[in-house]
């Protein structure tokens, strides 16, 4: 079992359901990130998705689309989110995923990308356009390194597919609850009951489902079903519209 | 597991999950076609009724006598039906859309005669029909987009990131992963995820089938180059394919030189120096990009090759040594343009124009007793606002100002 899964383990023995939580490094700035990870963190979340940008994030709907562009156009570099990583993993003692697209692991060179992660005490990987046809080398060096490269469900994938995911994943499997890009409301209805039975048929892998949870209703309708909430656009969303000071109450009323 | 569509190390299919159904029914159904010599046959018969197939090769003769070396020949794939290559690929994709029983097309369009390509497809076939296009080039090519809108697809304008042809494909993806079970996405060029090259290189390889047995006709032997500019790379692949066994026949690609290779401003990935390997849009090839993996703003006065990537089977061609790799600049391209009009009678889109810039270049240094080839991908007409506003035409200019002062009426 790796690292990550145990520690999701042993929180799931105190807790019903986990939330994991998601940003863009660098929108609006790192010194927002950073305000709004400690509300984050001091309001319970259990694990966190960092998103170092991406110019071309074709799996991200237009509000994730958006923080990817203006983090670069406001010139956020690679080793800046590296280095933000660092100082925020010493900081706060939960674990922290890097989530991005596959060219910044190429371009930085797959293997220092993967050292020097682990080096920053980063648990997991999340590259949503790496499949693990793709994705051989990737998934031997993350694991090498006790480090998880999570794997993705798709409401699209049959359960031979999600079988063949998982024996490459660890850590959990993210769940995507419906069809399209971030950012829009998952109507959870019985087609996602009967997707979300053939996940947890397919592997004995915690699972995380993500893709338009933003309210109470939808994490304690997940409760009993899924293990982790992942709470994405929406955090966002309140940070543009209300501050970072609207994270903390938000994420404690979640639960 | 088998990495599939791999040239060399160019290519793959890096896509999200969610897709992985689509593109394994996707595959399948084209290694069937691909196969069937009756769905070759009925291709090539639409291609003949729908549009106008074979296109001629034409002799240039004045063009040869002015530049006194080879004879230049030019492909006409401005004589297809919507005045491009792009109907190759489209109707062969329209096809295959029946085959699978989708109901729904989507496409991005830099030119726009992707687009209006696959609107008339669309209209034919009777699917319904959504163009994504950066906002940038629908400025570019507002006529284009009358058309689509005639024809009845919706047009979305792209307004994110460069807002041009890569923000489209984007775009279409993010409606793809949300529609994939009534829709085909029907990809413009021979890039992207596996099976797309392989798949539109084949739709468009007729055109090389037809120009090398014209070229042996007229001629009587292999010419010695062939020239073709580089978007995507659909239609230089689809000449180039008819010549690949012929060693002796140089095959060479016109990107993008915009400004000038120094100024940056340009979309040459494999002619310059600027480009370096990458992954995005599904595919992996030699992108304009920055030392982070963020892709890089592009430039040309052809929005069609406007684009930050290249064909992952031209990038493993020009690894090789096979396929060689010039740029245009704007201007050269103004210049060829003006030289083909009065020379010939022909309006080459700005696109192809960048093909006959370095045909020109070169031709003299051949002897009379070779010949070349151009492929013409496409006309002019599309680009009326673009190259009257190059020219700085004045009795045009009036025009466009009397027509705007009638609409304020
Ligand atoms: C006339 C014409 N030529 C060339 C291109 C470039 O595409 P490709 O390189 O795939 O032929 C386009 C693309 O829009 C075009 O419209």
């Amino acid at each position: 079992m790796s690292t990550l899964e145990e520690i999701i383990r042993t929180h799931l023995q105190d807790s019903r359901i986990l939330l994991m939580t998601h940003l863009v490094l660098g929108y609006p700035s790192f010194e927002v990130n950073r305000e709004v990870i400690g509300q984050m963190v001091q309001n319970g979340v259990d694990l966190i998705e960092m998103q170092i940008p991406f110019s071309e994030p074709v799996a991200d709907g237009p509000m994730i689309l958006k923080a990817n562009q203006e983090s670069i156009a406001k010139g956020a570099r690679v080793e800046e989110c590296l280095q933000f990583a660092g100082e925020i993993t010493k900081e706060f003692h939960i674990p922290f995923l890097f989530m991005t697209y596959y060219n910044i692991l190429y371009k930085y060179g797959l293997e220092e990308f993967i050292n020097r992660a682990y080096d920053l005490n980063i648990k997991g990987f999340i590259i949503p356009d790496l499949p693990p046809e793709e994705g051989r080398e990737y998934l031997d060096l993350v694991r090498k390194q006790d480090m998880a490269p999570i794997q993705i469900f798709a409401p699209t994938s049959t359960k031979e597919r999600m079988q063949r995911l998982a024996e490459n994943g660890a850590g959990f499997i993210y769940c995507v609850a419906r069809r399209g890009v971030t950012g829009k409301k998952t109507d959870f209805d019985q087609d996602f009951n009967e997707y979300i039975r053939r996940c947890r048929s397919a592997t004995p892998l915690p699972l995380a489902v993500g893709f338009g949870i933003r309210s109470k209703d939808d994490v304690d309708f997940l409760t009993g079903k899924a293990d982790i909430a992942v709470i994405g656009t929406e955090t966002i969303r309140l940070v543009d519209e209300k501050g970072a000071a609207a994270v903390g109450p938000f994420i404690a009323g979640l639960r | 597991m088998i990495k599939k569509g791999y040239y060399g190390h160019w290519g793959g299919a890096f896509i999200p999950e969610i897709l992985y159904e689509t593109f394994r029914e996707l595959n399948t159904f084209f290694e069937d076609v691909k196969k069937d010599q009756a769905f070759w046959n009925e291709y090539v018969q639409l291609m003949s009724t729908y549009s106008c197939r074979p296109t001629p090769l034409t002799y240039a003769e004045n063009l040869s006598n002015r530049f006194g070396g080879a004879r230049i020949y030019i492909k006409r794939e401005d004589l297809n039906h919507t005045g491009a290559h792009k109907a190759n690929n489209v109707m062969g994709q329209g096809l295959l859309v029946k085959r699978m029983g989708k109901k729904r097309v989507i496409a991005e369009t830099g030119a726009g005669q992707h687009g209006v390509a696959t609107a008339t497809m669309a209209a034919k076939f009777g699917f319904d029909c959504t163009i994504y296009m950066g906002e940038e080039d629908v400025q570019r090519q507002r006529p284009n987009v009358f058309w689509m809108e005639k024809m009845g697809a919706t047009v979305i304008p792209v307004t994110d990131g460069s807002r041009t042809l890569k923000d489209a494909i984007n775009e279409a993806f993010r409606d793809w992963v949300s529609n994939m079970d009534s829709t085909h996405y029907v990809l413009g060029t021979v890039c992207g995820p596996h099976p797309f090259p392989e798949m539109v290189a084949w739709f468009q390889s007729i055109i090389g089938i037809e120009a090398r047995e014209q070229i042996l006709k007229a001629f009587g032997k292999l010419p010695a180059r062939v020239y073709a500019c580089v978007g995507g790379g659909s239609n230089a692949l689809g000449i180039f394919q008819g010549f690949m066994q012929d060693d002796q026949v140089a095959l060479v690609g016109v990107e993008a030189g915009g400004k000038g290779l120094a100024s940056g401003e340009h979309a040459a990935r494999l002619a310059g120096s600027d480009a370096s390997p990458g992954v995005a849009q599904g595919y992996k090839t030699m992108f304009l990009q920055n030392s982070d993996g963020q892709m890089l703003d592009t430039h040309s006065v052809a929005a069609g090759l406007d684009y930050i990537g290249v064909s992952p089977i031209l990038t493993d061609l020009w690894e090789k040594g096979r396929v060689r790799f010039a740029a245009a600049t704007d201007s050269e391209v103004m210049d060829a343009l003006e030289l083909t009009m009065k020379k010939e009678g022909i309006i080459p889109a700005l696109e192809s124009a960048h093909g006959f810039v370095q045909a020109f270049k070169e031709v003299q240094n051949l002897g009379k007793d070779e010949a070349i080839i151009i492929n013409m991908s496409g006309r002019g007409d599309k680009d009326i606002f673009t190259i009257a506003n190059a020219y700085g035409d004045p009795s045009w200019k009036e025009f466009i100002i009397a027509r705007a002062e009638q609409y304020k009426k």
